[in-house]
């Protein structure tokens, strides 16, 4: 499902680091969102370069009298990508499962894998798009209960995340920033503690941030911390070349998961040489 | 009869399925979804399911989103 380049280059570095998202297996770690593109081939050529396999798409109103009539269905390649269909712009748990429950009945027309999950956003501000945490644990529940595999949008406070994934949720997806704010991962000590109290007895339980990448080193930031993977649109779609964009992402994501298993070496206050200290021909100041 | 169709007021035959409504508006019934009042429609009941006077309709598909 792949593209050759990112997985031609793990196969240089010797692994084949797989993700299992729930009954999902990948082998990129973006997820990428289809929204906010200046055109829909921008946003095919784009989603190709990110090296994604996984894409997010949103549920709404069928529009009788669109414009020039063109569906996004049309740009996407469904033997290529899992769709996950999401809940955004739910402002309530009622209105998130219905929305859920549509976008499922949309992906089994279209016999995508994607049809057993959803990314689930239920939000309590207009302004800072910030999740109602209440209303997404309510929502998560009756998801659950239904069969969905949830992959639940939600900040960066630890003991949501727990509690979310107590409720059953796939994946808890903290926000590093406000949606589409570009401001990175504003608290990571807050992100290193929910990886600690939802990995610490289930190293496999994904953890991804969604939300808030703004370029790339972003990302790598996000990916060196841990987590699993990382969801975004903006950070792709409004940059001033999409299309590069992309493959910066794709190159950030895998340079910063390298490195998270490579294990960075401690911050020093002082200096340690990398030349030997004997031998030296000259004599120190004191 | 009238119902509501995403929100907007239509005049419709009486008795027409969901079935019959998708293919008049010309909408491919594998990339839209269908909701009467507020219960999911399920596609494989499309052809059996009559509409009634004042149903309210949500018929949704995919968009671009993150």
């Amino acid at each position: 499902m792949a593209t050759d380049a990112p997985t031609g280059s793990r196969e240089a570095a010797g692994t084949e680091d797989t993700f299992w998202l729930g009954k999902h297996v990948f082998r990129n770690r973006l997820i990428v969102g289809t929204g906010k593109y200046e055109t829909f081939d921008q946003m095919r050529e784009a989603l190709d370069v990110s090296g994604t396999e996984c894409i997010t798409v949103a549920v709404r109103r069928e529009r009788l009298y669109d414009g020039d009539g063109k569906n996004i269905l049309d740009f996407i390649d469904l033997e290529r990508y899992t769709l996950l269909p999401n809940t955004a712009g739910c402002y309530n748990a009622k209105d998130a499962v219905r929305t859920a429950r549509l976008g499922r009945e949309i992906l089994r027309g279209l016999e995508n894998p994607g049809a057993d999950w959803v990314k689930l956003e239920v939000l309590g501000d207009s302004k800072t798009l910030l999740p109602d945490p209440m209303a997404t644990l309510e929502a998560t529940e009756q998801l659950v209960a239904e069969g969905f595999q949830v992959l639940c949008y939600t900040n960066d406070d630890p003991v949501t995340a727990l509690r979310l994934k107590r409720a059953g949720a796939t994946a808890v997806m903290p926000a590093g920033s406000p949606i589409g704010s570009g401001q990175g991962v504003l608290n990571p000590n807050n992100i290193r503690i929910c990886l600690e109290y939802l990995k610490g007895d289930d190293p496999d339980y994904p953890v991804i941030i969604d939300a808030g990448v703004g370029t790339a080193s972003d990302i790598t930031f996000a990916m060196e911390l841990g987590v699993d993977a990382i969801l975004l649109n903006t950070g792709i779609a409004h940059a001033r070349d999409p299309v590069k964009m992309a493959r910066a992402m794709n190159a950030a994501c895998e340079a910063g998961r390298l490195a998270y298993q490579a294990g960075r070496i401690p911050k020093r206050l002082y200096a340690t040489a990398s030349s030997p200290e004997d031998g030296v021909i000259s004599s120190r100041p004191w | 009869m009238n119902i509501k169709f995403n929100g907007e007021s239509r005049q419709v035959r009486d008795y027409i399925t969901i079935a019959e409504l998708l293919e008049e508006l010309t909408l491919d019934p594998r990339r839209v979804a269908v909701e009467v009042n507020l219960e999911l429609a399920p596609r494989d009941r499309h052809g059996e399911t009559t509409l009634n006077e004042g149903d309210q309709l949500e018929v949704v598909t995919l968009v671009g989103g993150g």
